[in-house]
């Protein structure tokens, strides 16, 4: 099973170079009138720059994930749209936003702070908090409540691996997310007319927080996380908008009462706190029937149908059996 | 400066973004796909939306700045820089209906009743057809005093914009807010103009 997630890594890095080398001919020999008066392109690259900014010990962990049976084999989305285009609300409410802005955050050293009903409480170092977890690699749908999604190669360890460790106690019901608060790296959160209130706050049942599919991600695409894809510590929940996916963790808190979450308080109607992918259930500001499967193209939108719990139904749908997903969306 | 070559210059700077934005198409389509971003369809309703609001802007601009600097030929480009924000608005509407909706004319009824900031954006967008249609010497002469009457609905429409705007923002209104401070400014000085000359 142990199947090094680097040489999967320099396969996909062949093929773009080759399509980069090719654009690269045409450009030059078209390089005429209007293509003259053109700002250099971006060219989306596919797969992760060399360098890790991260500490070894992180990269080390990350470098010996192991391929996991979750993962979906569709065609992934190119590392460059992957950390390039992403809500990061605290970095600005530009999609390019969180990479342009983000580089200023710094993610190491990091503390995690445990409190609420559970035995392990306390203020951890991140590598401590992680030592020994296998990290794994899960290439996962991610659905964003905005009708777009891509397929994204996460590094991380099991949710459940991660909290057991923690020891929670038999009343804690829920779990949950803080993120870090730090205006004067994270210009978002000093906006003045935030409609948001940070620092971000989400939460999952127990139950989700412990099933297998739940990680908490510390790398994308065979390197760790970058700052704007919430370095150096996240949630991914592949069956749940991506905005129940908070990201640079710096406190967990088990409890027994459901907690509150950063969009319900912001805007109750439109975001609820189980934010499973429903497309049954529309939202006020788009349809979530079908999504567009980035990258898209001008003309044809590779748009396809939404699946409840986003194609993960087999595995998830029991965890909400006899609850009416209209009424808890 | 010579008067013609004015008015000239001034053509193109209607037509720069729509060069800006027709290059990135340009480069999508033929060998670039990656030049509008991972969703361009998005992007141009994007792109298009913001051009058509700084050129709503700038037709709210004219009055105060002629009267501050004196350039008579500035009013009379003002009736282009109107079809202009007609133009780009039209433009994202296109861009709209025909990449993020592709013509799929049953999901717009429902994308009517869900999401209100479409109806607003769409009553505003009627307000600038009419203004558009309407700026040409015939309409003018035609309508008389009543042509100016018709054309203070720039107004209205500008403040549903806003609405639209506000609408479609939902994690922080610092751009929102941005704009709506100049159009109310500008609402305001347009108001006190009328007050003391009417
Ligand atoms: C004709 C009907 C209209 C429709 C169907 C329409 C539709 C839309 C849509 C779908 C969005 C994007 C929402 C999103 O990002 O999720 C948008 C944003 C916007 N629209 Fe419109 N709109 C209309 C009219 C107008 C008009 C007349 C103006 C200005 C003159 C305008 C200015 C804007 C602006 C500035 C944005 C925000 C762009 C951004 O996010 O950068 N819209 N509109």
């Amino acid at each position: 099973m142990k199947a090094p997630v680097g040489s999967k890594l320099t396969e996909r890095d062949v093929t773009p170079e080759a399509i980069y080398l090719n654009r690269r001919q045409y450009l030059k020999a078209s390089a005429v009138g209007a293509a003259a008066l053109m700002a250099p392109a971006l060219k989306a690259s596919e797969a992760a720059p060399s360098v890790d900014p991260a500490p070894l010990w992180l990269q080390s962990q990350n470098k010996q994930a192991s391929s996991s049976p979750f993962s979906t084999t569709e065609k992934l989305t190119p590392y460059e749209y992957v950390t390039g285009y992403n809500n990061f609300y605290e970095f600005g409410t530009g999609k390019d936003d969180p990479e342009k802005k983000g580089q200023d955050f710094k993610p190491h050293p990091w503390q995690v702070t445990v409190s609420g009903l559970a035995e392990g409480t306390g203020t951890f170092d991140l590598e401590d908090l992680l030592k020994g977890l296998a990290v794994e690699e899960r290439i996962y749908r991610l659905r964003c409540v905005e009708a777009w999604s891509m397929v994204i190669p996460w590094l991380g360890v099991p949710m459940a691996a991660l909290l057991k460790r923690l020891k929670p106690l038999s009343s804690a019901r829920y779990v949950a997310f803080e993120t870090v608060y730090r205006p004067e790296e994270m210009p978002g959160q000093g906006s003045f007319f935030a409609a948001i209130d940070y620092p971000y706050v989400e939460g999952l049942r127990m139950d989700e927080a412990m099933h297998p599919l739940t990680l908490m991600a510390t790398g994308v695409y065979g390197r760790s996380l970058p700052n704007q894809n919430g370095a150096p510590l996240r949630l991914v929940v592949p069956w749940k908008y991506g905005f129940k996916s908070i990201k640079s963790i710096r406190k967990i808190t088990f409890t027994d009462r459901q907690p509150q979450t950063t969009w319900e308080k912001a805007n109750a109607r439109e975001y609820g706190f189980y934010a499973n992918v429903n497309p049954a259930v529309d939202h006020p500001r788009w349809s979530q029937a079908e999504e567009r499967r980035l990258p898209s193209t001008l003309f044809a939108s590779n748009r396809v149908p939404t699946l409840p719990f986003n194609g993960y139904a087999d595995a998830v749908a029991g965890l909400y059996q006899g609850m009416d997903l209209t009424k808890y969306y | 400066m010579d008067k013609v070559l004015l008015t000239r210059w001034f053509w193109w700077l209607l037509l720069l973004p729509l060069i800006f934005i027709g290059t990135r198409v340009f480069q999508v389509v033929w060998y670039d796909p990656s030049a509008l971003g991972p969703d361009p369809a998005q992007s141009l309703v994007d792109l298009f939306g913001t051009t058509a609001l700084w050129f709503l802007c700038a037709v709210l601009f004219v009055t105060p700045l002629q009267a501050l600097i004196r350039a008579r030929w500035l009013l009379r480009q003002r009736r282009a820089l109107g079809v202009a924000c007609f133009g780009y608005a039209l433009m994202h509407w296109l861009s709209y209906a025909g990449l993020l909706l592709e013509w799929q004319w049953q999901n717009l009824g429902q994308d009517l009743l869900n999401r209100p900031y479409i109806i607003v954006g769409f009553l505003a967008g009627l307000m600038l057809l009419v203004l558009a249609g309407t700026s040409n010497n015939v309409s003018v002469r035609a309508l008389g005093r009543r042509w100016r009457i018709l054309h203070r609905l720039v107004y209205p429409a500008a403040l549903l914009v806003l609405i639209h705007m506000f609408w479609v923002a939902r994690s922080d209104y610092t751009e929102v807010a941005l704009y709506s401070a100049v159009v109310l400014l500008l609402l305001l000085h347009r108001w006190r103009h009328q007050t003391k000359s009417s």
